[in-house]
């Protein structure tokens, strides 16, 4: 069953911007889908449209087989919404906000102060639950808007940007929680801006541009499709001359630290045998850049 | 439609809405107490006395209706435009419009929001005015249909300013610049027929003339307009504004993009 399915999506804003140009997309149930695009690219404007809250201009939406357009209700009761800016009252309590929630949904005040017990405790927000929201930290506020999505236990979640501006340990934990969750079931859309978030989490992929889908496919497909990948390495002694390198491109960055860049064809025991002849010894590399942060770049460049 | 999760929906917007309103009480509750404390002590104390009665009966039991009145409409007003506005503003309205509640459940929610804040004024300005005279009720139905219809029209009435609404300074400019003079031209201090004959003409136009008349007329039993007009007036307004404040919402002018 399709989690969603979206048809010739179409948004033209009243200033003639067009955020979308008749995208299509289709999530399975139980995926864990990366929606990833540049600033501006139409991610949350597809997102505000599958969850009502900006109105489309021509196309189709189905959630679990439900028409956002005649079966709206419907449709929103599968869906669990962490959007990208925080919108929930300042002036009330996290417990309250959750609460709310439950019974916008029309979940009875019992059971949603179970669920909200269950998922404060599992973000961390248990012993705040008094606390008004205006007074929590970034990265908890955030976690505070994942336990309002989830007071409904829906089938699918949508998190637009949720670890924007939160620490490493917080991102790590809410991953850990995102993947527990989809592993539960849920069918988890995401959009990021981290690409190694996408990279360790999702298993599909679709990459927008200017309000065009350029790229749908999952995650292993598409880092098969990277020929090349640069390496850092750091240098054992330091070296003023790079030797002629055979296979591989290099560069000297300083004297301690080399760049080289390695077509999929060559392997990592070819390049390290050229560094030995030259009596050059390695004590550590590292990826220049996320792999698919070097896809994403290309993909774009080509696009535009 | 009104199934147990949309009554649960609605309960939850409503406990919401007064939650709102009675955490600030200092804001909401207290100001309108203190200022229609002063329209009694000057208008009905000190002042009435001297204009001696107004069709037949004393200047501060006339006035009492119109100034409970006025509160209720005020408050009714401001309750809906200020918590309608600000979830658009922080953008917290974006819960309930996510949520699968009827666009007719969410309206309905906040104007029964307005209506607690307009009755519980109401109620605390009828307990200042027994402190300056002697309230009797002529007849409660006309009593409290037109208290309730009053204050579900303009809990409509703020709802539609907050949609259109885009800064602060716009729920402010009809409430001082429409709404006061209409409420003080409405015959809460005086009766038309004081007024000469083309001023009265321009009455007749003025709907918070019939509120404030109807609500006399179940307090008193005295009243300048036909009670049956006045709640045929009070009926069209509250289904078009109703109907139109629907419409806004399904539309999501205001709210969505």
């Amino acid at each position: 069953m399709l989690a969603l399915k979206i048809d010739r999506l179409v948004k033209i804003y009243s200033t003639g911007l067009t955020a979308l140009g008749g995208i299509e997309l289709e999530i399975k149930q139980g995926d864990f889908f990366a929606l990833l695009g540049p600033n501006g690219a139409g991610k949350s404007t597809t997102i505000g449209i599958i969850c009502d809250l900006i109105n489309k201009t021509s196309g189709k939406v189905n959630v679990f087989d439900y028409d956002i357009d005649i079966n709206s209700n419907p449709a929103k009761a599968c869906i669990g919404i962490v959007p990208q800016e925080i919108n929930f009252s300042l002036f009330e309590t996290c417990l309250e906000i959750v609460l709310n929630q439950g019974g916008y949904y029309g979940i009875s005040r019992n059971l949603a102060l179970q669920r909200a017990e269950k998922y404060l405790k599992k973000l961390g927000l248990w012993e705040k639950r008094f606390e008004r929201s205006r007074n929590l930290s970034g990265g908890f506020k955030r976690r505070l808007m994942i336990a309002r999505a989830l007071i409904h236990e829906p089938k699918m979640l949508i998190l637009d940007e949720p670890t924007a501006g939160v620490d490493v340990e917080l991102r790590r934990s809410m991953w850990d929680f995102l993947i527990e969750i989809n592993k539960q079931g849920t069918t988890i859309l995401l959009t990021t801006h981290y690409l190694e978030e996408a990279e360790n989490l999702c298993k599909n992929i679709a990459i927008i541009d200017n309000g065009k889908i350029i790229e749908n496919t999952s995650i292993k497909q598409l880092l098969s499709k990277l020929n090349k990948e640069t390496f850092i390495l750091d240098l054992v002694n330091a070296i003023h001359d790079l030797p002629q390198f055979n296979g591989f491109n290099s560069r000297l960055i300083d004297p301690n630290t080399v760049e080289v860049e390695i077509l999929r064809e060559n392997n990592l025991n070819e390049v390290f045998n050229e560094f030995s002849k030259h009596n050059i010894s390695i004590c550590s590399m590292r990826n220049k850049s996320n792999r698919l942060e070097e896809l994403f770049l290309d993909l774009l460049n080509n696009n535009n | 439609m009104l199934n147990k999760p949309v009554l649960i929906a609605f309960s939850t917007i409503v406990i919401k809405e007064v939650t709102r309103f009675t955490r600030i009480w200092v804001q909401t509750i207290i100001p309108p107490a203190i200022s229609m404390t002063l329209y009694f002590v000057i208008f009905g104390s000190l002042i009435g006395p001297r204009i001696g009665t107004m069709n037949g009966y004393n200047y501060i039991d006339y006035i009492a209706p119109g100034i409970i009145m006025m509160s209720i409409i005020n408050n009714s007003y401001a309750n809906v435009v200020s918590s309608f506005f600000g979830a658009k503003f922080q953008r917290h309205i974006e819960e309930m419009l996510v949520a699968p509640i009827p666009n007719i459940i969410i309206l309905a929610g906040f104007i029964t929001g307005g209506l607690a804040r307009g009755v519980l004024v109401g109620i605390v300005v009828t307990a200042v005015a027994l402190c300056f005279t002697k309230l009797t009720i002529y007849s409660y139905f006309v009593t409290f249909a037109v208290v309730l219809m009053t204050s579900i029209v303009f809990s409509l009435g703020g709802f539609i300013n907050a949609i259109f609404a885009k800064k602060f300074d716009d729920i402010s400019i009809i409430p001082t610049f429409v709404l006061t003079p209409l409420i003080y031209l409405g015959g809460v201090f005086y009766s038309i027929d004081m007024l000469p004959d083309f001023w009265q003409t321009v009455s007749i136009f003025n709907p918070i003339l019939y509120m404030v008349n109807a609500f006399r007329f179940g307090m008193l039993g005295e009243s300048d307009i036909n009670i049956v007009t006045a709640f045929i007036i009070l009926i069209i307004f509250m289904m078009v504004l109703f109907l139109f404040a629907l419409h806004l919402l399904n539309k999501g002018i205001g709210i969505k993009t």
